[in-house]
């Protein structure tokens, strides 16, 4: 199916599975490296990322010119809950590589900043909205968030309201920041199962309950 | 530009002014004290200026810090996040519907373009290819979006520099056009017009014969506006030999579509890897080789004629059929069905409540929007939400650059660059 959705111009899924092949075999640091959907994806170790990464921009097979994105990706049930996915682009030879390294809360991921200047705002991004460290990044500060925020956004435990709200107060005459008070609940609705969504209905609360273990034993 | 003026003796008001502390012994003119001759010691600071958030060449809320060296930016520090809506977050929070109109509302000045990317993303992980003449249909909207772009960019790019006049004559050219939107979509420019599985509904009877005249007269207008620009003088003064960035740069820092075709590489998404009709239809890639914004210009000129020549094509071949793939599941049924059926009444309260599950996975899909690469990094998880939508605006690489564009240029110049480089905080802020 890979090979009959490849668009026209791009390399065909059966030179990326030889890209992939290539990749598992020469590098230590690869965990894995597959087709996904028709889409190169490198799993990596995070502390053999740069010789990967210098590979994969230098090495004529290769020849990644651009670092097109790096974002993460939350996953709070994992021990290390982060992926760092980063997404590159070889101009000459028309492939996309994409790479992944997983990481936590604590454990920083080596900068590419000085492979691809570029990397340095997305890594920014990153850390502003997740958390995650990057080494030897000089310029590790926030960038999307406001000036003085807490916390970072789009952790799946942080919530989509967040914590604080911030208006201009016209007697004091400055800006305050203050608890978020919502004049109705947030409303979060379960597709999953139709029945999920019901709330507990009054005299129900013991059947309520008893469904709420069930779901945890399943 | 501070200049720290001392001449002999104590001068308490001026230090008073000047707040600085005393100067260094070695920089104290102290023969000139016996000498009673007027002597002065001029110190020229470096000092920091805010370009932005409230000014009109910042395009948006750009905060530019410029530390100046007299006139000259010896650093620019662009702060960016002062349009941040968090719409990764809120795209988590919604139905794979619901969170397409999100994406009209971060490059406001090419809607549909962005929604291009979301919805091929969402039918690469549903498996589902639209229909051609949905596909036709937004390839010949994707170009008119990049027209749309070109003529607010340059046009206010003009502004920024000086020129007042194609501003006033794009704006009425833009009419045309987002007439055309509110046409096929019924908003002038949050169309939420491109849907996962093809478009929202059909054109309009007599809609292909306007714009098929519209695209006959536009060339002309296209050089009307370089008759204004392309061999103005003070325009070239302005612009060639500004902001030069050679490929290896570009290439370096992410540059993609117009900014990166200006430095000379030909690159371009829609050749490269084409997707829904562009492998149809034949146009040329613009490519300038200097790098500046005289050819971040010309690049975007050309690239509205070729849209021009793909729009004819696409009106040519296009032919009459369904717009959105049929399946219930996917797209809503027509409104006169679901009058008399109970099972099109269900689906489309099903789509329009749960939306649709997308099946595990993730795609990093990209389109050629009129400012370069934007793509949708989507994580699925086999819920009727998305579990991470990562958009890969085109003016964060950007703007990124504007340090090493900048540097040692003039003040003017920044401006000049920051109107090539085409950014729209809607986008780079998301």
């Amino acid at each position: 199916m890979a090979e009959a959705t490849a668009p026209v111009g791009t390399r065909g899924s059966s030179c990326l599975s030889a890209l992939a092949f290539t990749l598992s075999t020469t590098l230590p640091g690869i965990r894995s490296a597959s087709l996904e959907g028709g889409e190169l994806v490198v799993r990596a170790e995070r502390e053999r990322l740069i010789p990967l990464m210098t590979l994969l921009r230098d090495d004529p097979r290769f020849r990644c010119e651009q670092m097109m994105d790096l974002c993460g990706v939350d996953f709070p049930e994992r021990p290390e809950r982060f992926d760092v996915v980063y997404n590159l682009l070889s101009v000459s030879h028309n492939h996309r590589i994409r790479v992944i390294v997983t990481t936590d809360e604590l454990t920083p991921v080596p900068s590419i900043h000085k492979l691809w200047p570029c990397a340095t705002w997305w890594e920014r991004e990153c850390y502003d909205l997740f958390g995650v460290l990057f080494s030897g990044q000089p310029d590790l500060r926030r960038i999307l968030s406001d000036y003085g925020f807490e916390g970072h956004p789009l952790r799946k435990d942080f919530p989509l309201t967040g914590y604080t709200e911030v208006r201009y107060d016209p007697d004091r005459r400055q800006i305050v920041r203050e608890p978020v008070s919502l004049t109705q609940d947030f409303r979060d609705f379960d597709f999953v199962s139709p029945w999920e969504g019901v709330l507990t209905l009054p005299g129900d609360e013991r059947a309520h309950e008893l469904r709420q273990i069930m779901k945890k034993l399943k | 530009m501070t200049q720290a003026l001392k001449t002999d003796g104590p001068q308490p008001g001026l230090r008073d002014v000047l707040d600085e502390g005393p100067l260094p012994e070695s920089l104290l003119p102290e023969p000139a004290v016996e000498q009673k001759v007027e002597r002065r010691t001029v110190e020229i600071d470096s000092h920091s200026l805010n370009f932005g958030p409230q000014h009109p060449s910042a395009h948006g809320v750009l905060r530019l810090v410029l530390e100046m060296e007299g006139e000259v930016v010896a650093r620019a520090v662009p702060h960016i996040g002062l349009l941040h809506r968090g719409t990764e977050k809120l795209i988590e929070y919604k139905t794979y519907p619901k969170a397409l109109p999100y994406f009209d509302r971060l490059d406001y000045a090419s809607p549909m373009s962005e929604e291009h990317a979301f919805a091929l993303a969402t039918e690469k992980l549903l498996g589902i290819t639209a229909p051609e003449r949905a596909q036709w249909i937004r390839v010949i909207f994707a170009e008119i979006t990049r027209i749309l772009n070109h003529i607010l960019n340059l046009t206010a790019m003009g502004l920024d520099c000086g020129a007042v006049t194609p501003a006033l004559w794009g704006y009425e050219e833009r009419e045309k056009l987002l007439e055309f939107y509110e046409a096929v979509s019924g908003a002038r420019f949050h169309a939420n017009y491109f849907r996962p599985g093809g478009v929202a509904r059909d054109l309009p009877a007599g809609l292909e014969e306007r714009i098929g005249r519209w695209a006959d007269e536009f060339p002309a207008w296209i050089d009307d506006l370089e008759s204004l620009l392309t061999e103005n003088r003070i325009w070239k003064q302005r612009t060639v030999g500004i902001g030069v960035f050679t490929s290896e740069q570009a290439l370096a820092w992410g540059f993609s579509g117009p900014c990166l075709r200006g430095s000379g590489v030909p690159w371009d998404l829609r050749r490269s890897q084409p997707y829904d009709t562009y492998d149809r239809v034949t146009f040329d890639i613009p490519v300038a080789r200097h790098g500046d914004c005289y050819d971040r210009y010309l690049v975007r000129v050309a690239e509205m004629r070729e849209s021009v020549k793909i729009i004819k094509q696409g009106l040519e071949q296009i032919k009459p059929g369904p717009v959105k793939v049929q399946d219930p599941k996917f797209s809503p049924p027509p409104r006169a069905e679901m009058k008399r059926s109970m099972e099109a009444l269900i689906h489309h309260f099903k789509l329009f409540t749960e939306g649709y599950h997308v099946p595990p996975g993730a795609t990093y899909t990209a389109v050629e929007t009129p400012k370069g690469e934007f793509g949708v990094y989507l994580v699925a998880d086999g819920s009727n939400r998305p579990y991470r939508c990562k958009i890969r605006p085109t003016g964060f690489a950007h703007l990124q650059a504007i340090d090493e564009m900048s540097r040692r240029g003039m003040l003017a110049d920044a401006v000049a660059i920051i109107g090539s480089l085409d950014l729209v905080f809607g986008e780079v802020d998301r």
